[in-house]
């Protein structure tokens, strides 16, 4: 076997940055929508999750009318995936919806890296199912390119321009700090060339 | 998992792998669209050569909510009547194309010969071989129980710890085995109760206790007790002298529903259930009677199942 | 002397080294080293063993009323590839061998075929329902001249029946052969009972069914002072109860089949009807068992049980599949596999065991003659098979002569070949393939 040279992985975003960003993006979602009313973050799992919910917390933060538990949720995309028979089945996260639902709400999701869009298209999916959303909005902290799909994200903590080759990988305390690997959060880029 | 055969070689790892997706799953029937788009372009084939309006209705249930295509194939033959061989059915099957076939089969490891033997590339599902196994069964009485006593927050539980009493012909059940190998893979301590005569040769290697004494096992409250439907045939004398002589000792009858009334013994039974002689009528309505939810439930397991079989390439 | 093959360089059952001349009268003409024959057809055997032709008491060659699974010519030469140059075929046929006109049948099928001798087995009963004795004297005296009966694949259940059979032969000094298997104890049997069968969901087959039928029978063969022959015996049980009985001096033979002595319950798992056989493979217990008694001299013989079965009468669910195994072709392998190899028994044991022995329980007088020490005998009819121990291979049904593929061994690796057969002084295997057969003058 010949031992490739390894490339380092690249920092593209450290702790602070991915923390200034979702301050910014929790600003932009409340000037866009003129407040909280009806607003509803959903996170898709894995680490859309652990984002939604510190943008949650700054919404609260902002306005306190926004209730964190009442406002956020998990949306879980795997049994609306299009790739299924690509890829190995993997047992679907939960699902959480707030109580109240998600009929007339304005629906933010938030999810890590935006790629392909083909998770925003299973996504949508999924809400369709649940409920009819008077808006559906995404917020993402990075933005790689490459879309295959006619989508958009609304609120974007940082665009990327990457090859295709590589890949991002974004590591947030709530989900990959128990690794031994894990120092901060961050957003780093790796080369995946075989 | 390329197919689902039987629970006596399922690992914990897969078992835990159904038991958490059908936790998912399940939320999905208390929506207003009962329906995910997950095997959509995907035949389920029913092959059914015995027949069970439950089971099969249940399979058609999960298949059609992950939106595959239905096939019901009924098979008319038995081991006196035989007619066209499973071989020749299966690849008449073939031909037309599914993906999975879920199969009801009056002979014992029907559905591992059909996994087996290169008669069918499709996933195989047994849906109950003989007097071998019902692996979806046992599934769906382990994810009962896990339901019942961990409710929301069971996600990642086993059943360590529990004790489950399974009562009555555990010699000509399938549905006794495949729990047997299942609750001890689990985690749970399981005791067989039951005539000695219904008990199969070599039971004491399995990974149970025996008691033939019913009223002492009650008495030690187990977390659940399996009440085992008593088959019309087993009762021409040959097992037990009579229904009456069954009923006095090994029925859930009303005395003994009264002793554990109130306590946490849930009592289960895999349907349908013969009133008044393997279980008292008040004890079959009783709020511990899990049949219901084990109907229910059913349905859950059985999409965990097939999702995970099918979405996804095997071998990876 | 006109010599017309002559064997170089082969050891015989004694370890001898040795020559053997073959006369056209069909007789071992000289035994000895250094012998030359002018215009002979010379074999060279260097290396190789040289067993009298084996003799199986226990073939089921299906014809008449079976030909798609096996007939008399593709059952005999299935026999001549492994070295048999006897077999016994059991009377389980369609019509059954219960009369005179059945026996002969069979008897002139196996003359015409010329692979081997066939002696047909009679029926004991009528059609093989346990209700009345079948004609056995009339069997006996036809052309078949029989003295073997059995009802295999059914057991004699009635006792009355079967003291009344084992005191009928007596007059022509005949003998019963049992299929021991107490009915009710397997009524829907499809494996050894054990916890095995427990787990697989298959009625089990308890090795009570068999030991019962043994204890009964040797004490009747005792009682009425006769000849029983236990067939395919199984259990270790079993085995305890015949060393018993012979050392009661009580007239009883055993048999046991190659795949008993190698085979056990655990191919069950499967669930690959090819391992389904009556009376069913046990557990490892069993099968050393079997060894040490087939050792030791209890079991006085190794029958093939062959059992030839249609691939649709197989390839379909366990609990309706025909029970039974193919075996002429790899009996004699399996036996070095399973009693040489772990040096249970010399070559003069196996030829003992798969030729002199079966040949004396029946009384033959030109098969399976041995001197004491193992030796070929010269004058004897030349029944010869020709081995190569160490010729390994791997064990594929459809190359065998049988006309069924139902062997146990697919895919097994052996060692092992019988390279050369003659049968009556023919050569009707060479260099492991089927020459011409012999023709019978008559």
């Amino acid at each position: 076997m010949v031992q490739e040279p390894v490339r380092e992985a690249r920092t593209v975003m450290s702790e602070s940055d991915i923390q200034r960003v979702l301050t910014r993006i929790a600003h932009e979602i409340l000037e866009a929508n003129r407040g909280v009313e009806d607003l509803i973050l959903l996170g898709i799992p894995r680490r859309g999750v652990p984002l939604a919910n510190r943008l949650a917390q700054k919404l609260a933060e902002i306005e306190p009318e926004y209730v964190v538990q009442e406002r956020t949720g998990q949306l879980d995309i795997t049994l609306y995936r299009d790739d299924l028979a690509r890829a190995e089945s993997r047992i679907p996260a939960t699902t959480m919806i707030p109580p109240a639902g998600v009929d007339n709400t304005v629906v933010v999701l938030v999810d890590d890296v935006l790629y392909s869009g083909r998770t925003i298209r299973a996504a949508l999916d999924a809400l369709a199912d649940i409920g009819r959303p008077r808006t559906v909005r995404l917020a993402v902290l990075v933005d790689r390119g490459h879309r295959q799909l006619p989508l958009r994200a609304d609120y974007v903590g940082k665009n990327l321009p990457t090859a295709s080759t590589e890949r991002v990988m974004v590591q947030l305390a709530e989900i990959d700090g128990a690794d031994a690997d894990y120092t901060s959060d961050q957003v780093q880029i790796v080369d995946v060339m075989d | 998992m390329r197919h689902l055969l039987a629970t006596r070689n399922l690992s914990y790892d897969n078992a835990m792998a159904i038991l958490d997706t059908a936790q998912e799953m399940a939320t999905v029937s208390d929506r207003s669209i009962k329906k995910l788009p997950t095997l959509r372009g995907q035949t389920v084939v029913n092959l059914f050569f015995e027949d069970s309006t439950r089971t099969r209705t249940s399979f058609e249930a999960a298949a059609k909510r992950l939106s595959a295509d239905v096939l019901n194939f009924a098979v008319k033959t038995s081991s006196v009547s035989k007619g066209e061989s499973l071989k020749d059915t299966v690849q008449t099957l073939e031909a037309i194309g599914g993906d999975a076939i879920v199969m009801r089969h009056w002979a014992s490891g029907a559905a591992q010969q059909l996994a087996n033997f290169g008669w069918s590339s499709s996933a195989v599902i047994n849906a109950g071989d003989g007097t071998h196994e019902h692996p979806t069964q046992a599934l769906l009485d382990a994810f009962t129980l896990r339901d019942r006593i961990h409710g929301q927050h069971a996600s990642g539980k086993d059943l360590e710890g529990l004790h489950i009493v399974v009562v009555g012909d555990i010699l000509h059940s399938r549905v006794a085995r495949s729990n047997v190998w299942l609750l001890h893979t689990l985690g749970a301590k399981v005791t067989l109760s039951g005539p000695p005569t219904l008990m199969p040769v070599g039971v004491t290697t399995w990974p149970v206790e025996i008691n033939y004494d019913l009223d002492a096992l009650l008495a030690e409250q187990p977390d659940a007790i399996m009440m085992l439907r008593v088959q019309a045939e087993r009762m021409s004398g040959d097992f037990f002298p009579s229904a009456a002589e069954y009923t006095r000792g090994w029925g859930l009858t009303n005395d003994r529903y009264k002793r554990i009334e109130g306590c946490n013994t849930l009592i289960m039974h895999p349907g349908p259930m013969n009133r008044g002689l393997e279980i008292s009528a008040a004890a079959a309505d009783s709020a511990q009677n899990t049949a219901l939810e084990q109907v229910a439930n059913g349905v859950s397991v059985r999409m965990a199942v097939l999702y995970l079989l099918l979405a996804g390439q095997p071998g990876q | 002397m006109n010599i017309t093959y002559l064997i170089t360089g082969g050891t015989t059952p004694d370890g001898v080294q040795t020559d053997i001349a073959l006369d056209a009268d069909g007789l071992i003409a000289e035994l000895g080293q250094g012998l030359m024959a002018q215009g002979a057809v010379v074999i060279d055997a260097t290396d190789k063993i040289v067993l009298p032709g084996l003799v199986d008491l226990h073939t089921h060659l299906r014809e008449p009323g079976n030909n798609d699974a096996e007939t008399v010519e593709t059952g005999t030469r299935a026999a001549a590839k492994g070295g048999f140059t006897a077999v016994h075929a059991m009377a389980n046929s369609n019509p059954v061998a219960d009369t005179a006109g059945v026996v002969e049948q069979v008897y002139s099928l196996g003359k015409q075929a010329g692979w081997t001798d066939v002696h047909p087995v009679g029926a004991v009963t009528v059609g093989l329902a346990g209700e009345r004795l079948a004609e056995l004297s009339a069997m006996h005296d036809s052309a078949a001249n029989v003295t073997m009966f059995s009802d295999d694949g059914i057991c004699v259940w009635d006792p009355v029946l079967m003291r009344r059979a084992l005191e009928y032969v007596k007059s022509f000094d005949g003998f019963i052969a049992q299929h021991a298997q107490e009915p009710r104890l397997t009524e829907g049997a499809q494996m050894n009972e054990s916890a095995l069968s427990s787990e697989l969901g298959l009625t089990g087959w308890p090795a009570v069914a068999e030991e019962s039928i043994i204890a009964r029978d040797v004490l009747l063969a005792q009682h009425v002072d006769s000849r029983v022959h236990i067939c395919h015996v199984s259990t270790a049980g079993s085995v305890e109860l015949i060393r018993w009985a012979k050392s009661q001096g009580i007239n009883v033979t055993a048999e046991v089949t190659p795949h008993h002595l190698l085979l056990t319950e655990d191919y069950v798992k499967t669930y690959d009807p090819v391992y389904k056989v009556n009376p069913p493979l046990r557990k490892d217990s069993d099968v050393h068992a079997l060894r040490q008694g087939l050792a030791d001299g209890t079991i006085d013989t190794v029958g093939t049980d062959h059992a030839p079965h249609t691939e649709e009468t197989k390839q379909c669910e366990w609990v309706v599949a025909a029970m039974g195994m193919t075996g002429l072709e790899t009996a004699l392998p399996v036996i070095q596999h399973t009693m040489v190899d772990t040096g249970l028994l010399s070559w003069h044991d196996v030829a003992r065991v798969m030729s002199a022995n079966p040949a004396r329980i029946y009384r033959h007088s030109d098969q399976g003659q041995l001197t004491k020490t193992g030796g070929l005998v010269q004058g004897a009819v030349a029944n010869i098979a020709v081995y190569d121990p160490t010729h390994t291979f791997v064990v594929n049904p459809a190359e065998h002569d049988s006309k069924s593929a139902n062997s146990p061994y697919k895919n097994m690796e052996l060692s092992g070949q019988v390279t050369d057969v003659f049968y009556r002084g023919h050569q009707v295997v060479a260099d492991a393939r089927m020459t011409t057969p012999f023709h019978h003058s008559r």
